[in-house]
């Protein structure tokens, strides 16, 4: 398989993932969707770094697995901590920064 | 077709699949089990790559740590009474919209450039170059990433500590 193919199928997952961003209405829904954009991020750095000879690509990618996952502790924690002042999780009831 | 073809193919129904069940999913705890295939189907896509240490990092961080996070939230933040509201909001049809033409754009600039069909060979001790270059090459991000995950363990103990 060339580059292309792994370069279409993580676009693809990109995709799937932003739909997923902007139609969920749970905020852990919207987690969800992160996830999926990053790790199709990762499949890109990964497949050009196979396809040019070089680690640095994988480097990036284990560095942005670490980052990732402080995201989703940090943004769990942030829901939690939302669930319990709001009762509510749910991303359109949380609308106190609308005029 | 040789046989990498055809797990790149597996692979890929896999991981978009999975992928589509977990925007598409009504019920958010199945969501997560669907991005934990999700995950699993990217690590065997690494491997694919050769690159083996990564899909390790990514089956222990990901399929192991997010997912058990994950569940743990969802299970604190549910509503176990009342009527069971919807999962998704009424930007369907323009979400839709948005992430297809985002992919045709991103597909029909791919068609135009010529991308190389063989990868370029690679050391034979991958894991062991990965390693050696994390402590020499790039020892400042590594440490910067140290502080960062110490700085997010912490900041996730407060923001979720018990109430007082």
């Amino acid at each position: 398989m060339g580059l292309e193919a792994y370069l279409i199928l993580a676009a693809t997952v990109f995709c799937i993932g932003l739909f997923g961003v902007v139609t969920r209405r749970n905020t852990i829904g919207i987690l969800l969707g992160i996830e999926l954009m990053l790790n199709a991020v990762n499949i890109n750095l990964i497949a050009f770094s196979h396809f040019n000879g070089s680690t640095t690509g994988m480097i990036f990618t284990l560095f942005t697995i670490c980052i990732t996952v402080s995201e989703a502790a940090i943004g769990l924690a942030l829901v939690i901590l939302l669930f319990r002042v709001r009762r509510t999780v749910m991303a359109d009831h949380l609308d106190l920064l609308k005029g | 077709m040789t046989l990498g073809d055809l797990a790149f193919w597996v692979l890929s129904v896999l991981l978009v699949g999975s992928a589509l069940a977990v925007v598409l999913s009504k019920n958010l705890f199945h969501a997560v089990l669907w991005l934990a295939l999700a995950l699993t189907g990217t690590a065997g896509i690494f491997l694919l790559l050769n690159a083996e240490f990564l899909a390790a990092v990514q089956l222990l961080l990901y399929a192991g740590g997010i997912i058990t996070v994950v569940v743990f939230a969802i299970v604190v933040t549910e509503r176990l009474i009342g009527e069971r509201l919807s999962q998704t909001n009424r930007g369907v049809v323009s979400g839709a919209l948005v992430s297809g033409s985002l992919l045709a754009i991103i597909v029909s600039t791919l068609m135009q450039r010529q991308l190389p069909l063989t990868p370029l060979p690679q050391p034979s001790d991958l894991t062991g170059l990965l390693g050696k270059q994390v402590l020499t090459t790039f020892v400042l991000p590594f440490e910067l990433l140290a502080l960062l995950m110490l700085v997010a363990m912490l900041g996730a103990i407060y923001f979720a500590r018990p109430e007082d």
